[in-house]
């Protein structure tokens, strides 16, 4: 055994160590639990689906029973409304929806069989709003597959409604984006069939979205001299959370899928509330690496003369901080990693939970709360360390005064 | 290092002190390696003092001490860690050993930083000094005399150009002193080494070259 430290580890309290162990490891926990936390809940919010951009909306106007259902007003946007739309300065973008004017039917193809076909519309947006693989976002003339966005209602429809009921598999969403749609369009005294294939599905439009190329060219083909209505917008706006926007759509009985705008609004709440905690968190640690300060600054004290001696004997003031200096290090690394375990450890069961109610949940990494936890491990390390070391050269220039 | 010189070097507790006589105080002195030197004392005149100063961990006085020409007042840590460690030992009066640490652990503590001696030299010291069989005894059960001979073992741990014994013998009897002397002259002589040895009364018996009066 370490003879230096047989003769410094005089005095030690193991009560104040465990004090600052249990206060750090606290301390720790919540400011790194609180970090997690805040990553893993707002996937849930942020929920990014990958072919919708995050800040765009999709505007509509509001459907009443007395304008648009007995007067049949439209509810399209007419020219000047888009025009005055893209003059909002909250406004980045505005794209259109280019409704189908030909008809549709689809139908699922499993196995070569046709299993379950309806009526349907196609609907397309300018291709630079939908955020998916150029590549297999297009549709050339003559091509026989035309790249399909379902919304995800759909699938569920169908795994939980349709398959059920006629005891066929359900299939995941891995599986749909290789199965075929049959697809039949007629219109303009023809029919044509075509193969849908699925490249995503998304929870933001109730529509069957294709590209843009797909549709000029069919609408051309299939529904020629019909006036298509753009009945629903897209916005590409910078801040989501903007009051403005807010305003504008309800000065002009605009309606949108505001599910952004609460979740950013959730998130702004859940920012600030763990926000709090993290901050309690750090003035638990903070308070914890005093007591440790002041346990090791009172083990030094106690063992001054021990010290001091040392010294004497030729032990530098580095060799006499070593000790302590490992000490508060293997302390504060115990903290560190038992932290991590504690946060991991919570961090699967709430998971586990939120996943219950999003069955898409996917939680973020554990790589900032890591690194801010090396950090702050890294901090607390290299203060006691260099506290420590200039104690001890205190003590160095102490003994030539006082003796 | 080969000398240390002291110049008009005074406690600064005897400033304003009119009648010293003293060989040292007040004096220019120097020092050499190889040389055994006896300081004699009476109580009170700054026997450890001397000793305090000259390794360097007080420095109330006035005047001036050079190591090899250079004055020590400004020396930084380091060169006092290193000096305690390769050219200068010190034999405390007051022994300076730890309680909770055995006889043999004591003399280990230095020896482990310094790496000079092997454990079966340090075994052989022990039962050349006649306590062979304290070597795992606590300090605090040891007499003081068996302590002094604890701590001259701790001394001779390092290599040394100059070794201090502050009244190194206070509490031996003859036949006990003459092995620490015997074992003091054998090591200072194998290394070339200086001996300044303090005394009040009982002084060791080394073959002095100079005597000094404090």
């Amino acid at each position: 055994m370490d003879l230096v430290w047989k003769l410094l580890k005089q005095h030690i309290s193991k009560l104040q160590f465990t004090g600052f162990f249990l206060a750090n490891l606290l301390g720790m926990t919540i400011v790194l639990l609180g970090i997690q936390f805040y990553n893993d809940a707002t996937k849930v919010f942020d929920g990014k689906e990958g072919f919708m951009k995050e800040d765009y909306f999709i505007v509509s106007k509001k459907v009443s029973t007395l304008s648009n259902t007995i007067f049949k007003q439209s509810t399209a946007f007419s020219a000047d409304e888009l025009e005055q739309m893209k003059e909002q300065t909250f406004v980045e973008k505005v794209g259109v929806f280019t409704p189908s004017g030909f008809k549709v039917r689809a139908g699922l193809n499993l196995m070569g069989i046709s299993q379950m076909s309806t009526d349907m519309f196609f609907e397309s947006v300018p291709d630079e709003f939908v955020d998916t693989d150029p590549k297999k976002w297009q549709f050339r003339e003559g091509d026989h597959f035309i790249p399909i966005i379902l919304p995800r209602d759909y699938l569920d429809l169908y795994n939980f409604g349709f398959a059920q009921s006629k005891n066929l598999p359900t299939i995941s969403e891995g599986v749909a984006t290789s199965v075929t749609l049959d697809i039949n369009i007629r219109g303009n005294g023809r029919v044509d069939h075509f193969d849908g294939r699925i490249v995503g599905f998304t929870n933001r439009l109730n529509t069957l979205l294709v590209p843009q190329g797909f549709m000029d060219w069919a609408n051309k083909n299939y529904a020629p001299g019909k006036k298509v209505e753009n009945s629903r917008v897209i916005l590409k706006v910078g801040n989501p959370a903007d009051q403005n926007l807010a305003k504008y759509l309800q000065d002009h009985r605009y309606q949108t899928d505001n599910s952004k705008l609460k979740s950013s609004k959730t998130a702004f709440v859940l920012r600030m509330v763990l926000g709090i905690v993290t901050t309690v968190g750090i003035v638990i640690c903070l308070l914890a690496f005093y007591i440790l300060m002041l346990s090791i600054y009172l083990l030094i004290q106690k063992n001054s003369s021990k010290l001091e001696d040392l010294m004497l004997l030729g032990y530098s003031p580095a060799d006499a901080a070593r000790p302590y200096q490992k000490l508060s290090l293997a302390l504060n690394a115990a903290v560190f990693l038992l932290a991590i375990a504690v946060v991991l450890l919570i961090r699967s069961t709430y998971t586990e939970r939120i996943g219950s109610y999003f069955p898409n949940y996917e939680s973020a990494g554990i790589t900032t709360t890591l690194l801010v936890g090396i950090g702050l491990f890294v901090l607390v390390a290299v203060f006691n360390h260099m506290l420590i070391g200039r104690k001890m050269t205190k003590i160095w220039g102490q003994k030539k005064k006082t003796t | 290092m080969e000398r240390i010189e002291l110049k008009k070097v005074l406690p600064q507790v005897f400033n304003g002190k009119t009648n010293i006589q003293s060989d040292i105080w007040g004096q220019d002195v120097c020092f050499e390696k190889g040389t055994f030197y006896l300081v004699e004392a009476d109580s009170g005149t700054g026997k450890s003092s001397l000793c305090s100063y000259l390794y360097g961990y007080r420095n109330d006085y006035e005047g001036t001490i050079q190591f090899d020409q250079t004055d020590i007042a400004h020396y930084p840590i380091s060169q006092w860690v290193e000096l305690r460690r390769r050219h200068i030992a010190l034999l405390w009066q007051e022994l300076r050993l730890f309680p909770e640490l055995t006889a043999w652990e004591n003399v280990q503590i230095k020896n482990q930083m310094t790496g000079f001696r092997t454990d079966l030299q340090i075994a052989q010291w022990f039962e050349q000094l006649g306590i062979g069989d304290k070597r795992n005894s606590l300090i605090g059960q040891m007499s003081y005399g068996q302590q002094q001979r604890v701590a001259l073992m701790r001394t001779l741990c390092q290599p040394a150009d100059f070794i201090f014994a502050d009244e190194p013998i206070s509490h031996l009897d003859d036949q006990n002193s003459k092995q620490m002397a015997a074992l003091l002259t054998q090591e200072a002589k194998r290394q070339g080494a200086a001996v300044i040895t303090t005394s009040i009364g009982k002084r060791l018996e080394l073959d002095y070259d100079t005597t000094y009066k404090l």
